[in-house]
């Protein structure tokens, strides 16, 4: 970092003999990955946003999004946002990483590391029970009934005192038992969980689910990819591979890389789950 | 053969490490982004759970400068991370500019076109 903005006049700099950006080769070929991998998540949520966009109608996230593990539903946005800070701090951890290689003091890389590699399994485990949590829906499923709110379709929610009423999103409730009990004897149709043709969080947009497991999934495959990367250079630190070479430059590319999937989960969490 | 030119790599990756001292200067930085970014989220989330886009299944009017405010809080994230976590803000100007400038100008007109064409077939298929 230091040594790459010192003064340099442009006719050196470009005149051959060296990289213009003062840059090695894996550094500045791990950022053009990054920009190509960047281009690729840009174009899944901006197409995540074409479909939002053409509906016009959407899930709301904090409906959808609202179960805490052992806990149940109604904690709208808090797992997802445990999630988010797990991922945050194991990019500080990375960050702390490679300050500690820069001072060559190999003890603090591997503290640093371990920490980053086992907050990236933390986030992974919490995106398959995210998955699982999707995938098998809510205790009841959404039901279709004759009604003009959210197009019919209800999700079958418990009153406390026993018996059911018809939630139909965004605050909208049939509570009268007699007329409850009436369309669930008689459905004109039924969702339970999500999969790739249909999903009880938005039944007339089959989109919202295919674009949550790939973009999420997606995702949750580069987080797994790098705690792997991360393991492995962890290792080599151990190893003492750097050492030899007097500098974990190394640990600083696998921290680009962990970064970026941090950057990447801040897009994500805004436009899946906030807006 | 002589390879001056892997030399001249370990060179550029030599000349990152830094002394005890500066690492303490990086350290208070990098714990300051970090409470930077966990403020910001921790906002985001009280925000979000506290206003509602639809009450009583009738939308929100203001809905849109909370919307808008997280995509802000989301750029202001996104830029910490950047500059500050990959430390782009510290390499130099030219490499900085290769990396950012190409990508905002393709995302920014990959969003318009979809954009319009979304609000396109949307009037379409719905009305």
């Amino acid at each position: 970092m230091a040594g790459h903005s010192e003064k340099v006049d442009s006719a050196t700099l470009w005149g051959g003999n060296g990289s213009p950006f003062r840059l090695s080769y894996g550094k500045q070929w791990m950022w053009f990955f990054l920009v190509s991998d960047a281009l690729t998540f840009g174009g899944l949520l901006c197409t995540y946003g074409y479909f939002r966009h053409q509906y016009g109608d959407w899930p709301v996230g904090e409906e959808v999004f609202n179960a805490m593990p052992f806990l149940g539903n109604g904690f709208p946005l808090l797992y997802v946002a445990l999630m988010t800070f797990i991922l945050i701090v194991s990019s500080v951890t990375m960050v702390l990483a490679v300050e500690a290689g820069h001072r060559l003091d190999k003890k603090a890389v591997i503290k640093w590391l371990t920490l980053t590699v086992i907050g990236g399994a933390f986030f992974v485990g919490s995106q398959a029970w995210e998955w699982y949590h999707f995938i098998h829906g809510s205790h009841y499923g959404v039901i279709l009934t004759p009604e003009l709110m959210n197009d019919g379709w209800a999700s079958i929610r418990e009153v406390a005192g026993g018996g059911f009423s018809l939630d139909y999103g965004h605050g909208q409730m049939i509570t009268d038992p007699a007329l409850v009990s009436q369309y669930m004897a008689e459905p004109l149709g039924a969702i339970q969980g999500a999969n790739m043709i249909e999903n009880e969080y938005a039944p007339m947009i089959p989109q919202f689910g295919n674009l949550f497991f790939f973009i999420t999934g997606f995702h949750g495959f580069h987080v797994l990819s790098g705690v792997v990367i991360n393991l492995i250079i962890l290792i080599n630190v151990k190893k003492g591979v750097y050492d030899e070479r007097g500098h974990f430059e190394m640990v600083e590319k696998v921290g680009l890389y962990w970064h970026f999937v941090d950057l990447v989960w801040v897009f994500v969490f805004t436009f899946f789950y906030l807006v | 053969m002589l390879r001056d030119d892997l030399d001249l790599d370990n060179e550029y990756a030599l000349s990152a490490n830094h002394d005890e001292e500066h690492g303490r200067v990086l350290r208070k930085k990098i714990w300051k982004v970090t409470a930077i970014l966990t403020a910001i989220t921790i906002v985001e989330v009280i925000t979000g759970g506290s206003i509602k886009q639809y009450y009583d299944g009738v939308p929100n009017d203001s809905w849109w400068m909370i919307k808008w405010g997280f995509i802000i809080l989301t750029l202001v994230k996104a830029g910490y991370i950047v500059l500050s976590f990959m430390h782009l803000g510290d390499e130099r100007k030219n490499f900085k500019y290769m990396i950012l400038v190409p990508y905002t100008l393709f995302i920014v007109y990959l969003i318009f076109h979809l954009f319009t064409e979304a609000a396109y077939w949307g009037e379409i298929i719905h009305h």
